[in-house]
This record gives structure tokens, sequence and C-alpha cells, in this order.
């Protein structure tokens, strides 16, 4: 028996693990998908500019800021420096996990962080916690699922969107903060954990109702993650594992 | 190519940059110092949170008992799942409850 013929269906069963990790991220990110796709045209968007911004800008507040912003006839500039704002966080995310993707080629690497939204940093970062490295099937198999849907989603939405019919009376709006919360939650043992969270929600709150959204974000993240500089660390479950 | 098509591209460039940016800027140093160390595993309890917290603040009773119920599902060790499903459908009960 080859090492090839070993490793292929090895990386096919790691695939379809993450692809498993992804489907509660897929059923909480389809109304966005399919929202963003309605909202989209009725703000000027095409059905084809629609599915080319939720393809490559994969990000789903950041392109419903956009979205908001080119409806309002707000100058493109001001349009992009906003998406950016919006998509400021993910600097964090790639320099936190980066850190475990030492393994992987330049080119997966390059592949890998285009993929990097929310919930795939959560998982990346749990599969960490629970000492396992972070294979590039496994990875993929949780980011093209998602990716897919999305774009898939925009379409949709953009040809249906009206039959979407009472999104508060579901609890579609709240969908992202309950799994927000599940992914917080996952991450409790982790050194500094509740006073990290207690100032990023103080500092996130009162920066929304002073700076306004979406500088929250940025603002109540970095007040977290000096927190977590500065304090002197109890016993963290990473060097636990080692 | 339309305005909208220019937005999207510079908006797509700069969000990858942000996403490979970060690992770019810190792979640069040999030593990261534990300080940066200690800050960077606190991202994820820090970014996400800011995600809930405002709708939290703006939300009703309805709202606050889904995320009390999900919390406390989560606490006890129930998965990703079982959690979202349960907190959905206090949500939607107390929303049509409530009104």
């Amino acid at each position: 028996m080859t090492a090839d013929s070993y490793v292929a269906p090895r990386r096919w069963s790691e695939f379809m693990l993450g692809a498993r990790r992804s489907l509660p991220v897929v059923v909480a990110a389809a109304p966005f998908g399919l929202l963003f796709g309605t909202l989209a045209l009725e703000n000027g968007f095409s059905t084809f500019e629609a599915i080319f911004m939720s393809a490559t800008i994969y990000a789903g507040a950041s392109q419903m800021v956009g979205l908001d912003l080119f409806g309002a006839k707000v100058a493109p500039w001001l349009v992009v420096l906003s998406i950016f704002a919006v998509n400021f966080r993910h600097v964090l995310y790639s320099a936190t996990i980066g850190r475990q993707l030492s393994h992987w080629t330049p080119l997966q690497r390059a592949v890998g962080f285009f993929f990097l939204v929310d919930p795939q940093f959560a998982e990346a970062e749990q599969r960490v916690e629970s000492g396992r490295r972070i294979g590039f099937a496994w990875y993929m198999g949780i980011a093209l699922p998602i990716y897919t849907l999305w774009v898939v989603e925009a379409w949709v939405g953009a040809l249906f969107g009206r039959l979407i019919p009472d999104p508060h009376a579901l609890g579609i709006d709240f969908l992202l903060p309950i799994y927000f919360l599940g992914l917080v939650m996952g991450f409790r043992k982790r050194a500094m954990w509740l006073p990290v969270v207690g100032v990023s929600a103080v500092a996130s709150v009162i920066a929304y109702k002073t700076v306004g959204s979406p500088w929250h974000v940025s603002i109540g993240a970095l007040a977290g993650v000096f927190l977590g500089a500065l304090l002197p660390p109890g016993k963290s479950v990473r060097e636990e594992a080692q | 190519m339309s305005t909208i098509f220019w937005i999207i591209v510079a908006g797509a460039v700069l969000t990858y940059l942000t996403r490979a940016g970060g690992h770019l800027v810190l792979s640069r140093f040999e030593r990261i110092h534990p300080r940066v160390e200690a800050g960077l595993n606190a991202v994820p309890a820090a970014v996400l949170t800011t995600l809930v917290a405002p709708a939290a603040m703006e939300g009703g009773p309805a709202e606050i008992a889904a995320l009390v119920v999900a919390a406390l599902i989560s606490l006890a060790g129930g998965g990703m799942m079982p959690m979202f499903l349960t907190a959905m459908a206090v949500l939607i009960l107390l929303r049509h409850l409530l009104g």
C-alpha cells in the first residue's frame, strides 16, 4: 500500500469531519445570505453584483453595511472604508490563528485566509484548544459548505427574496446573536475568560451608544484583548494541554 | 464597469488584507512576547462578545430569555445544535406569547 492511497481517504474523512461542523453555521447564516440578496436588489444592485459581492467579500455584516451606504448615496470611497472598518476584526483572527498554521504551505495559507469568517475562526480555535492540529482538509471541510451556500443564497435571495414571510415572528433577526453567544461560551475554559467577556461587553455597548456601529466591534474587541494582555494569566488551558 | 463593481472589488481586496494581514505582520517577529500571546488568546472571547452584547442590550424579555437559556445549556455541556434549537424555540414562543 503506497502512502498516497492511505492519505487520500484520510483527507476525505477529515474534510467530512469539518463539513459536519459547518452545519449549524450554514443554518444560522442562511437567512442573512437570503436577506442580503433581497436587500441588494432593493439598493440598486444587479443580481450579478449581489452574487459577486457575496463571492468576493464574503463577510455578511460588512456586505449589509456596504449596501445600506450605497443605497443612501454615500461617496464610494466612504462605502469602501466602512466595509474595511467592519472587517477590521479579521486582523486579530488572522494573527491569532496564523500561529497554528505553520505546517501549511504558503499557498494553503493564502487560500485559507480568504475563508477566515467569524465561525471559521471560532471552530479552528476550538480545534487548537482540544489539542489537535488544524489540517487543511478539515479547514476547507468547514469553509466550502458555508461559502458555497452563502453565494447561492445571495442569488436565491435576489430572485425570490419577497417570499420570506415574517422574519420577526420566526426569530430570524436574532439567530446570529444566539449563535455567537454559543461560540463565546465554547471558550469559557480559557484563562481570563470571564473578565475578558465582561470588559468587551461593557466596552462594546458603550461604544455602540456613543461612537456607533460598526466601530463598537473593534473598540470592544481591543478592550478585551488589552485586558487579556495586561492581567497576569492564571493557568491557561493551552499550557495544561502541553 | 459600474461604480458598484469597483466598490465591491476594493472592498474585497481590503477584506482579504485584513484576513491575511494579521498573520503577515506577526510572522515577521521571531519571538512573540508573552503579553502579545496572552492578548491573542483573548481574541475569540473578546471579538465574539462584541457581536452579542449590543443585540442583548437592545433586546426585550424574549431575546434576553433566549440568550439566558442558550448560556445555561452551554454551561450544562450541551452541544451547539441543541443550544441553538432550544434558544430559538424559546425566542419564537415568547415572541408569540408576549406579542
